[in-house]
């Protein structure tokens, strides 16, 4: 594997290069018309423009990605997380045209992009699933019919959805037949498929997901969990390991599951069990993410494995290069998504970011897509940066968080870094006594 | 004449009045994506809708008119 295309863009693609130039891989960056100055287009070995800025004229381009990667003669396409990353009919394109998608394999991420048949699945697989629907719910009768026998709140859901879009929780009958047409139309816009479904709302849950990792020879590891139960509008905002709330024994039966759930379906490289738990830590399977995550740098803080390094290693048909025993954690990092939206409203800031001081540490690793100058556009993820704080421990690690914020600062527009200061005095937090509620029952 | 404008930059993601509607203030007019988020725009104003300027998977820039009110 002499040559990746990325085809992502931000802070995750200069994380992708960084792995590239260690390993001796060019990479290829695409990028578009929004995204000229961005440092991943000048870190790449090569850049090629491919769009305007809106998603659907660049980055969700499959077609035009295919041509550049023919083109340039990559070996392999990393997705990254997003866009094309779950989207198997891509994945399926890349793997006709002889180049390796990095990632599991299109049966796998077709399999678990449907929520409701990757939950038949690990039903019958023997991994607890959420109580709810096993068919898609076609109208509003029989929602409430279904809701009834499962009872109230129940969160209505995409079918085609995940990452927290096209979710919504139902208090009542009444909020369950106001959603449901608005939540199908909103599933058809944004994921193709109208079909929804429901499940039974967890009440102070926290959403505890597990690493794991499967190559080509039937071996499959797990990484340890991370607990994401700060979030807004179901979106994650801060993600730590170990989680501070998890008993030692119900965290390795959530490892044992995630295995099974892996080898349920002969999983491919990197992917991640995503599991809601309750107060009394029954947990239950939520959805599988077929890609390298988001927050994979607290597992690499807490390891001291480069994820991205292994996907390459196990895309060109390598062993995993460690068996479980092999694996081990220690100390604890939390990571901080940096983004530009006001601290208390959660609304998008999008402007340019005159200037951006981050603090000089050995106690924490920053993975920004953007630098001093440059504009955060209205047209993606409004995430600038990952603030990863680490320590030999959690109490250790939040007063490292602390001094972290206190230092950073950041000029031009809003950002969420006042909230991180908040939430780091919060008792509650520095208990580690927070469900996925936390953030919303704080305002 | 009063005018219904965009407070960020984004894309026109539902249309939620129509020429000759009647609204009122407060009323949900529209709704826009921005950095993968919905964001209601509510009617400052009440009054007749006169004109609607944009379309569904429209782009607009921060400050760019979206409705006309009588």
């Amino acid at each position: 594997m002499q040559k990746i295309l990325i085809a992502n863009r931000g802070e995750i693609a200069l994380r992708i290069i960084k792995t590239c130039k260690e390993m001796d891989i060019e990479t290829i960056a695409i990028y578009s018309d929004a995204d000229s100055e961005m440092p991943f287009v000048k870190e790449a070995t090569k850049a090629v423009r491919i769009g305007e800025a809106p998603v659907n004229k660049s980055y969700l381009r499959a077609d035009l990605i295919l041509e550049i990667a023919i083109q340039e003669k990559v070996d392999a396409i990393h997705p990254g997380y997003g866009f094309l990353s779950e989207n198997a009919a891509f994945a399926a394109q890349v793997i006709e045209q002889g180049i390796k998608f990095i990632g599991p394999s299109p049966k796998t991420i077709e399999l678990m992009g449907d929520k409701i048949v990757s939950r038949n699945t690990m039903m019958n697989a023997g991994v607890p699933v959420v109580p709810g629907s096993s068919l898609g719910v076609v109208n509003e009768e029989e929602a409430c019919e279904l809701a009834k026998t499962i009872g109230y709140p129940v969160m209505l859901k995409a079918s085609g959805g995940g990452g927290g879009i096209g979710m919504i929780r139902c208090e009542d009958e009444q909020s369950l037949i106001k959603s449901f047409t608005s939540t199908k139309t909103r599933a058809k816009n944004y994921f193709g498929s109208d079909e929804v479904f429901i499940e039974k709302c967890i009440e102070n849950g926290r959403h505890i997901e597990v690493q794991v990792f499967g190559d080509n020879y039937g071996n499959i590891v797990h990484m340890f969990e991370r607990d994401c139960s700060v979030q807004r509008r179901n979106q994650k905002v801060i993600e730590e390991s170990p989680s501070p709330f998890l008993s030692a024994e119900t965290k390795e039966k959530m490892f044992e599951t995630a295995i099974l759930a892996a080898k349920s379906v002969n999983y491919i490289n990197a992917g991640t069990i995503e599991f809601i738990v309750d107060e009394e830590e029954n947990f239950y399977f939520l959805e599988m993410n077929t890609r390298l995550q988001v927050e994979h740098p607290v597992t690499e803080s807490i390891t001291g494995l480069d994820l991205v390094e292994w996907q390459i290693l196990v895309a060109r048909g390598e062993k995993l290069p460690l068996l479980q025993p092999e694996i081990k954690r220690n100390g604890h990092a939390i990571e901080f998504r940096l983004y530009a939206e006001d601290p208390v409203t959660f609304l998008p800031s999008p402007g340019k970011i005159t200037s951006i001081e981050w603090p000089i540490t050995i106690n924490a690793r920053i993975d920004s897509g953007y630098e001093s100058g440059q504009v955060v556009t209205p047209f993606y993820d409004p995430m600038i940066a990952k603030c990863i704080v680490f320590g030999e421990n959690r109490t250790e690690t939040l007063l490292n968080a602390q001094a972290f914020f206190e230092k950073f600062n950041l000029e031009g527009i809003k950002t969420n870094a006042a909230l991180f200061q908040e939430i780091l005095k919060d008792e509650d937090f520095k208990k580690g006594n927070y469900t996925t509620a936390f953030l919303s029952t704080k305002k | 004449m009063k005018e219904i404008t965009a407070s960020m930059a984004g894309t026109v993601f539902n249309i939620l009045v129509s020429q000759g509607d009647n609204i009122e203030l407060s009323q949900q007019v529209l709704v826009l994506e921005s950095m993968k988020m919905e964001i209601p725009v509510e009617s400052t104003f009440s009054g007749k809708v006169m004109e609607v300027k944009v379309n569904i998977g429209d782009f607009v820039n921060e400050g760019d008119v979206l409705v006309v009110i009588e």
